[in-house]
C-alpha cells in the first residue's frame, strides 16, 4: 500500500501501511525521496504505527533515508513502532543510532 | 523424524510474489497452532529467503522458485527454499551480518542474519551457477490444549 506523505512546517511526515518488503520497499523510497528532494524538510518521520510486517528491507528504508537526511544536516525520527517490529530493529543495531522511538515523543522545537 | 503433513509452491521469481510466499506458508504452517510471534518470525525467514532469490539468485532474470515445507510430528516445521540461479561463491561470506553484493538497492545485508535470529537453525547448500537450497527449522511450543 502507498505510504501517506505530508508536509508538516518543516517536518516530512511518512505514514507506512501494511507489509515493507523488498517489492513495497521500492515505491516507499521512490516516493520519499520524491517528497524529500522537492520540499528539503529539517526532518522526516517515518511512522510505523500500521506497519503489520517486516523484514530487513524496511531496515534498509531505514538507513538509506537516515544517510540522506545526515548528508543534509537534517535528521530521521522513526516512531510508534510495534512490539512486533521490535526484534528486527534491535537486530539491525538500529537502536544505537537512538533515532526509534516506541511511541512518537513530543518534537523539541529548541 | 515422522512427516506429519508436506506441501510444495513453486512460482516465479517476480518481487510481487514475496508476500505470497510467506503469506503461502504461513497459512500452511497454522493448523500446527503457533504462536503470533512464531508465525510472524517464520513469515520473516522466509521473506529473507524468498527476496534473496528475487534479489540476487534471479538478478536481472526471471526464475523459478521452489519451497518444500515438512510438519513433524515433534512440532517442527521445515522449509526448504529453492532456487536454480547463480549460487553463492563463499557462503560463510555470504552469510556475514552486512555483507552484501547490492548496495545500491539498499540491501542492508542483514538477510541471513534474520534468518539465524528468527529460525532456530539454517542451513545452506549451493553451487556456483547451479543454485542455492536454504533449509530452515523452527520448533513450535506445545499449548494447552483448548478445553
Amino acid at each position: 500500500m502507498n505510504p501517506n506523505i505530508s508536509m508538516e512546517e518543516d517536518t516530512l511526515k511518512v505514514q507506512l501501511y501494511g507489509e515493507i518488503d523488498h517489492h513495497a520497499a521500492k515505491n516507499i523510497r521512490e516516493m520519499t525521496d520524491t517528497f524529500i528532494q522537492q520540499n528539503h524538510p529539517r526532518q522526516v518521520k517515518l511512522d510505523f504505527s500500521h506497519v503489520s510486517f517486516m523484514d530487513s528491507s524496511g531496515i534498509g528504508l531505514i538507513m538509506g533515508r537516515y544517510r540522506m537526511m545526515s548528508l543534509c544536516g537534517g535528521t530521521l525520527r522513526v516512531v510508534n513502532v510495534p512490539e512486533s517490529l521490535r526484534k528486527m530493529m534491535t537486530l539491525s543495531g538500529l537502536d544505537a543510532l537512538q533515532i526509534i522511538e516506541r511511541r512518537e515523543l513530543p518534537y523539541d522545537h529548541s | 523424524m515422522t512427516i506429519r503433513n508436506e506441501m510444495n509452491l513453486s512460482f516465479e521469481s517476480r518481487s510481487c510474489n514475496e508476500g505470497f510466499a510467506r503469506s503461502a506458508v504461513g497459512a500452511f504452517v497454522a493448523q500446527m497452532d503457533p504462536t503470533v510471534g512464531e508465525l510472524n518470525e517464520l513469515r520473516t525467514a522466509v521473506s529473507e529467503a524468498v527476496t534473496n532469490c528475487v534479489v540476487h539468485a534471479y538478478r536481472n532474470t526471471i526464475g523459478i522458485i521452489r519451497i518444500n515445507v515438512k510438519l513433524t510430528a515433534d512440532n517442527t516445521v521445515i522449509v526448504r527454499i529453492h532456487d536454480s540461479g547463480v549460487g553463492i561463491e563463499d557462503i560463510r561470506q555470504a552469510m556475514e551480518p552486512l555483507y552484501t553484493t547490492a548496495p545500491a538497492e539498499e540491501r542492508a545485508g542483514l538477510g541471513f542474519a534474520v534468518m539465524q535470529s528468527f529460525a532456530d537453525s539454517v542451513h545452506v547448500r549451493s553451487k556456483p551457477l547451479k543454485g542455492t537450497t536454504v533449509t530452515l527449522r523452527k520448533t513450535f511450543s506445545r499449548r494447552l490444549s483448548h478445553g
